[in-house]
């Protein structure tokens, strides 16, 4: 089971890759949308790549609350399987 | 009517990535064949094809010139090279800086043959191994075809009118035809057009090498199997990669001082009505093609000084099309020269005629016709036709004819001249 700081670099890897972005714009506070330039098949695309990294499920209610970086990675502590 | 000119030209070919480079290529008679590199196609019909050069090498092409990181990922390659050729054009042109009521009358038309073939075949396979819930929520705007011209006007800020020409082979030219009677008609004052493909995946060699349409005779040597006219044809190479040129109204090019390549003065398109893949026994429809193109023109025969054939290096089509040349062009057929760029890029699809559209420029701009490689033995009935074997031809070059046909019998013919 991965901890909080594994989970967020994991996490950050993901977002620098897909919505290519420079690993130091990807802070905890950092939203999606405002701060990284993603739309909303962007973020669709970002809890695929969550749930295929941490073999979590995200359902789309839970989704549409991860809004923030530190948002998906507080959802996935809580929710990944040990 | 109002005529139109070509005033930017984008290129990404297995020969280079610019125009300078592809054309420098194409003339020092190089071939971008090879055994392809995408994956392994050892036992597939033809296990080589003209790809589109990484980064790292010597003419490679490098994506993230024009194309940001995201967008690449979401994309299949045909969009991504259909966008960095229509940046290089507009930035030829010199039109970055263009006002919002210039973009206003700005557009594209940029189209495809195929499609995002690779992604298609990819997530395919998501489906069918991870189930819905895998495929890319990015899946069908990544794969469509005119997803070119959608990602250049957003990326340019082109409102004009937004086409995407889908004629197979014929794509390129027709794109670019098209266009050029937008800007004739006034719907628009300048138009982003051409075409391009990067269908080279499992699922597209395995298909056209079904359809008996691929050379598979050359494994030992790839660069000598796109060998148009020659008696040892047996079938295309794939190619891929994008063309991409500014066309524009002549007298706002004038105006601005605008670098004027060529005049688009004539266009022909025609149906075959015959069969899906098979050429018209009598080369009918090439010949209707050439003829309208050719009487839009006002041109004579005996003015075009070269014609970029079809000429793809299968058995059938290549001496129908040079059959139809012959009847149309009659004596006249002794003044110019013809060759087949595709002997050296192979067969690019719905890039093509925007692709070879472009050599016809330059052609007339460096007073040089491209060769044809591999025409060692021509076939019998070529006698009499300057077909460029080997090696480039220094020569008068005033006006030029490009020939583009397409599965489902649809031809299309592009008349250019010097201005």
């Amino acid at each position: 089971m991965a901890n909080q700081e594994e989970i967020t670099q994991r996490v950050a890897a993901l977002v620098v890759d897909h919505l290519g972005v420079d690993a130091g714009e990807v802070k905890p506070e950092a939203s999606f949308i405002d701060d990284l330039g993603a739309d909303s098949l962007d973020i669709v695309e970002l809890v695929m790549a969550f749930e295929e990294e941490f073999g979590v499920e995200i359902p789309d209610d839970a989704a549409e609350k991860i809004t923030t970086v530190g948002d998906a990675v507080a959802y996935i502590s809580e929710h990944q399987e040990g | 009517m109002r005529r139109v000119v070509v005033t930017g030209l984008g290129l990404v070919t297995p020969l280079g990535a610019d125009v300078e480079t592809a054309w420098k290529n194409i003339v020092a008679a190089k071939s971008g064949a090879a055994t392809i590199t995408r994956f392994d196609a050892t036992d597939f019909h033809s296990n080589y094809a003209c790809e589109v050069k990484p980064a790292d090498h010597e003419y490679g092409f490098d994506p993230g010139k024009r194309v940001d990181h995201k967008i690449q990922r979401q994309v299949d390659p045909f969009i991504v090279y259909g966008i960095d050729a229509a940046g290089q054009a507009i930035e030829d042109a010199g039109l970055l800086d263009m006002t919002e009521e210039e973009r206003f009358r700005a557009g594209c038309s940029i189209g495809a043959g195929i499609g995002g073939l690779p992604g298609i075949e990819s997530e395919s396979l998501v489906l069918a191994e991870k189930g819905p819930k895998r495929v890319s929520p990015h899946f069908v705007h990544g794969r469509l075809i005119n997803l070119i011209s959608g990602q250049v006007s957003i990326k340019y800020g082109l409102m004009g009118p937004n086409h995407a020409v889908v004629t197979a082979c014929s794509t390129g030219a027709h794109s670019i035809g098209d266009a050029a009677r937008m800007i004739a008609m006034d719907d628009a004052d300048i138009m982003l057009a051409g075409g391009a493909e990067g269908a080279i995946c499992p699922i597209g060699i395995a298909g056209f090498g079904q359809a008996r349409a691929l050379s598979t005779n050359f494994r030992d040597d790839p660069t000598r199997a796109s060998r148009p006219w020659d008696q040892d044809r047996d079938g295309f190479v794939m190619g891929e990669g994008a063309g991409v040129v500014v066309l524009e109204e002549y007298e706002r090019a004038k105006k601005r001082g605008a670098k004027i390549y060529a005049e688009v003065v004539g266009y022909g398109l025609s149906g075959d009505a015959y069969h899906v893949t098979a050429p018209h026994p009598e080369g009918s429809g090439a010949y209707r093609s050439m003829q309208m193109a050719m009487k839009k023109s006002g041109l004579d025969f005996g003015d075009i000084d070269y014609i970029n054939a079809h000429g793809t290096s299968t058995p059938l089509g290549d001496e129908l099309e040079l059959g139809g040349v012959r009847r149309l062009f009659g004596n006249a057929i002794g003044t110019l020269s013809m060759s087949s760029t595709k002997s050296a890029i192979g067969h690019l699809l719905g890039g093509a005629g925007a692709v070879e559209s472009i050599f016809c420029i330059l052609a007339m701009r460096d007073q040089v016709a491209p060769p044809t490689l591999n025409l060692d033995n021509p076939s019998d009935n070529c006698a009499g036709v300057d077909l460029v074997p080997h090696q480039a031809k220094q020569r008068k070059i005033k006006a030029v004819l490009n020939n583009s046909f397409g599965f489902g019998g649809t031809n299309a013919s592009l008349v250019m001249k010097a201005v």
